[in-house]
């Protein structure tokens, strides 16, 4: 007989063991699963696109055919907790279908209807979603990137390593708790004392019942002071350290524009497509403020401040006067987010159309006010044709650094606008 | 490269009863007795540490070897539940090649398993030399040593006892086996790339069932060896002289019916796999080597798949003998055997009408199989005149090491069994419109029900008979397989698809043709070849 070989502990080690193998099922589910990160980005808010999200996949898309038995035939089984029938009795079959024999069976195609649901990490959310914007390694990482942190002291913990050992507290501790814990015998030896004094002078000393008194109270003075001599000097449970705790290093504020053309020609695939591009920059902005506030405005021939569901969802109709909405969010800059205490993000989207005695006035606005405030402006046009309001910005490209314009009629061409923003941050980094 | 089947030294200078060159350790015939009781008992916190696991192991070890139960040594892994769910998901092995199909089992498990739908298995054991085994780090202290009892001395001792095991598996090289094959797959995925890689592997998936030999082959591989060295020889020779034939002239008739009459392969094959991996005209040699690694692990499993009932009884019996015994001898406390006394009642709970569970009809069987040897009644005497009073020891040695599921109970489920389970078959006749019940626990239904529960145990009535049939040499080269049916039940639809899969790998068309008991037959399938 051989014994134990060993006993090994793999708690630590092989963790994830698994995690290829689920790779390869993302891999093959891709479609699926780009599916159904779509439908989520719709739904979501853009401030909420940092979570996992549940995917389903129909169990038959999912099936791993074999050869085996279909129904019908001639079978047999045998089933144990028989009490009510006898050999040659009669049993109706259930209708519908010429199956169903064996209770597992029946579980089988039961199950077989529902979807195949898993969840998609956090993690597995954003990569896909990257993916279909075609982003570059240099980005991810800058959207991967974790917020730095700094320590800071946060009062004092009961244990600690040495180093972090605050004296002063843990003495002060120790002072309270011995005087704490010897206080009654301290007071009862203090009476004891007052006692032997009193019995020593003034009773007759060679009394057997006085001796005997004095003698009792001499010997619980000595238990006393053993007593209290054994209160530790310094204990555990005194010792104080310092506590110090990582917080996210606080980073100044942030405020983004959503600029977005609402107007007839806006359909839905073009304000979605926006709507990508927006929650591009957000994303970025996460990973370098702590603060973010989104303002949204949204214009045809007048502007207007609304909220996100009216911002992607409501239609308008009518013409497009594309500094209406230039003019407001100055205005607001002016009224509410001071350029000293905040850094000013602006993102516009719209598909090119405009007044075409406006565009001009766009420009101006652009160059004079806007961009001054500004970190960074990005403009999307989210159709081909190249109209004056294409004509006008592009003129500023050139001539201004944090101003980046695109063409995107697809999302993969959504991040090109922001590749400046990426790089510059990406390598200071 | 290591091998999972073992074929070496088969036969040479070994008795009779022994396999692979093994030698067959001979069974006690009494238990040994206790050399000293304990003063104490074990100590029983609920929470284990390392240390009482040793001290639980060394005594759960040394009363097994006082009944003599023969394993390989053991290593025991603590895990994490997580660690559990890897293993759930690649087949029980602590490592397998990639497939998204694990990613889909493990992601199953996991939503189960969080839902709380069902608690995870207390341990997992692999058939390899040491034999491994996994203990949950939550579990406590007392299901720790019901799992070591279990796993180290039931199973481990099955695996390397039982004759099935002994013919096609061979425990020392399956780990190793396995790291081959995930490192060769995983390079293969490089090369070749994922798809590549993964479509062959769906399509030898499919297959798996049908990879394996079910019957043993001819023994002495050097000899075999030889004669196939022999044959090389010859069959070069004769095509010499067939060549030299040819050029002469032919009666047309005799051409015709020669022709007709050639058939490859020569006889029907059974294993699908095997037949592909020698055969495909169009696999590349990687692709062969993926099919030969699925085939051999097929073939490691299916001593597993043939042994349900006989392994876990095995194991579950044991368990329950061996923390008994060490209870009766001091070692356990009250609590401990508490606990894993309610643990090993959910273990072998069977629900009335249900599927029989194999621990509970594998313990009670081979409860029964003691006591008939220990306490024969006049219908035992009748029913197994050989083991009624014999010494239950060499008995159960015998029943464990010698049969499969379905001999087995054809060999030891006795009446009093079928009467404690109040079995009885149902008889399901398509052209019948109602159920039938062909048998009870009764005088005459005994033979009845037990005959069918062993049929319902035998793989090769579980699973359909499909061979390879046919190979069309001088035409298309098309494949054709056969589906012989077994009373009458046809092939599930998904033929269809896994049609599909063989014709990926076979690179030319594919028929399937399923034949009734006359011989006729009544239903084909047919794949085209597929796009190269």
């Amino acid at each position: 007989m051989t014994g134990l070989q060993q006993i090994i502990d793999r708690r630590l080690s092989g963790k994830n063991k698994s995690i290829g193998n689920r790779e390869r099922f993302l891999r093959r589910y891709k479609d699926q699963i780009r599916d159904a990160v779509r439908r989520a980005v719709d739904k979501r808010g853009i401030r909420d696109m940092e979570r996992g999200e549940e995917v389903h996949i129909p169990k038959r898309d999912l099936s791993e055919p074999v050869f085996s038995h279909g129904d019908g035939g001639i079978r047999e089984v045998v089933r144990p907790g028989n009490t009510e029938h006898i050999k040659g009795d009669r049993i109706g079959k259930p209708q519908g279908g010429q199956g169903g024999g064996g209770g597992s069976q029946a579980s089988d195609s039961g199950e077989g209807e529902d979807d195949f649901v898993f969840h998609l990490s956090k993690e597995e959310f954003m990569q896909v979603f990257f993916e279909d914007l075609a982003l570059p390694n240099l980005a991810r990482t800058t959207l991967a990137e974790t917020p730095e942190y700094k320590t800071v002291r946060a009062g004092y913990v009961t244990d600690g390593t040495p180093t972090n050992l605050h004296v002063v507290r843990s003495m002060r501790g120790a002072l309270g708790r011995r005087i704490a814990l010897g206080m009654d015998k301290r007071r009862e030896l203090h009476e004891l004392e007052t006692r032997l004094q009193t019995l020593q002078q003034e009773e007759d000393v060679r009394k057997p019942e006085v001796k005997t008194l004095i003698a009792e109270t001499e010997a619980r003075i000595v238990l006393l002071r053993q007593r209290l001599s054994n209160i530790p000097f310094l204990d555990p449970i005194d010792l104080r350290f310092r506590n110090r705790i990582k917080v996210p290093q606080p980073t100044t504020r942030a405020v983004m524009f959503c600029l977005m053309d609402v107007s007839g020609s806006m359909d839905e695939s073009r304000k979605d497509l926006a709507k990508r591009f927006f929650i591009l920059l957000y994303l970025f902005l996460t990973r370098h403020y702590e603060k973010i506030e989104v303002v949204f405005i949204r214009h045809h021939t007048q502007a207007q401040e609304v909220d996100e569901q009216n911002f992607f969802h409501a239609t308008e109709t009518g013409g497009t006067v594309v500094s209406s909405a230039l003019v407001m969010m100055e205005e607001i800059i002016r009224a509410r987010y001071p350029a000293g205490d905040w850094n000013i993000y602006g993102a516009q989207a719209s598909d090119g159309d405009n007044w075409h005695h406006d565009s001009g006035r766009c420009r101006e606005l652009l160059a004079d006010k806007i961009l001054p405030l500004c970190r960074y402006y990005a403009y999307v046009q989210v159709a081909e044709a190249e109209q004056n309001l294409w004509e006008e910005y592009a003129k500023l490209e050139d001539e201004v650094r944090h101003f980046a314009m695109r063409k995107a009629v697809e999302v993969a061409q959504i991040y090109p606008v922001f590749r400046d923003l990426f790089k510059k941050e990406g390598a200071a980094a | 490269m290591g091998t999972l089947e073992n074929r070496r030294n088969v036969g040479t200078g070994v008795g009779a009863n022994e396999y692979g060159g093994r030698r067959v350790r001979a069974p006690l015939m009494k238990m040994k007795p206790l050399e000293k009781r304990p003063e104490h008992p074990l100590p029983s916190p609920s929470d284990w540490t390392f240390e009482l696991v040793e001290q639980y192991h060394e005594v759960i070890r040394q009363t097994a070897e006082r009944y003599g139960l023969d394993t390989y040594p053991n290593q025991l892994e603590v895990i994490t539940s997580e660690q559990m769910m890897d293993a759930y998901a690649s087949v029980g092995m602590p490592v397998n090649y990639r497939h998204w199909s694990y990613g889909k089992e493990f992601i199953a498990t996991e939503r189960h398993y969080k839902r709380g739908q069902m608690g995870l298995a207390y341990e997992i054991v692999i058939n390899s030399d040491p034999c491994i085994a996994y203990l949950m780090e939550e579990n406590t202290m007392a299901m720790q040593a019901l799992v070591i009892a279990h796993a180290c001395y039931g199973h481990n001792s099955f695996f390397k006892n039982n004759y099935l095991f002994r013919m096609w598996t061979d425990a020392s090289s399956i780990i190793d086996y396995l790291v081959y094959a995930k490192n060769y797959v995983a390079d293969c995925e490089q090369r070749y790339g994922l798809d590549a890689v993964e479509s062959t592997l769906d399509s030898c998936h499919a297959l798996m069932n049908h990879g394996v030999d079910r019957y043993r082959r001819p023994a002495k591989l050097s000899l075999a060896q030889e004669q196939a060295m022999r044959k090389d020889r010859e069959s070069y020779a004769q095509q010499q002289v067939n060549d030299m034939w040819r050029t002469l002239p032919r009666r047309p008739e005799d051409e015709a019916k020669a022709e007709e009459k050639r058939r490859f392969p020569d006889e029907p094959q059974e294993n699908l796999l095997y037949f592909i991996e020698k055969n495909a005209p169009l696999l590349e040699p990687w692709q062969r080597e993926i099919v030969r690694i699925v085939r051999k692990i097929a073939q490691y499993f299916y001593p597993q798949r043939q042994t349900q009932v006989m392994n876990e009884g095995w194991a579950t019996f044991w368990h329950h003998k061996l923390l008994n015994t060490m209870y009766d001898d001091g070692y356990l406390s009250d609590g401990m055997m508490i606990e894993w006394l309610k643990s090993h009642t959910n273990v072998v709970a069977q629900p009335p009408m249900q599927q029989l569970n194999p621990y509970a009809l594998g313990f009670a069987m081979y409860t029964d199989i003691k006591r008939i040897c220990e306490n024969p009644t006049p219908e035992d005497r009748e029913w197994f005149p050989e083991i009624s009073g014999s010494d239950w020891l060499p008995t159960l040695d015998h029943a464990m090491r010698n049969f499969k599921d379905e001999s087995f109970i054809a060999q030891y489920l006795s009446p009093k069994i079928m009467r404690d389970f109040r079995l009885f078959s149902i008889l399901d006749d398509e052209h019948q419109a109602e159920y039938e019940i062909s048998a009870i626990h009764d005088e005459q239904g005994y033979q009845y029900v037990r005959q069918a529960l062993s049929r319902q145990y035998d793989l090769s009535t579980r699973e359909p008979n499909i061979q390879v049939w046919n190979v069309n040499l001088r035409g298309d080269r098309s494949l054709t397989l056969r589906h012989q049916q077994h009373l009458d039940r046809p092939l599930h639809d998904d033929a269809q698809e896994v049609l599909k899969h063989v014709a990926r790998l076979w690179g030319f068309g594919v028929h399937l043709e399923s034949v009734n008991a006359r011989g006729d037959v009544s239903r084909r399938w047919s794949v085209p070849a597929p796009q190269h």
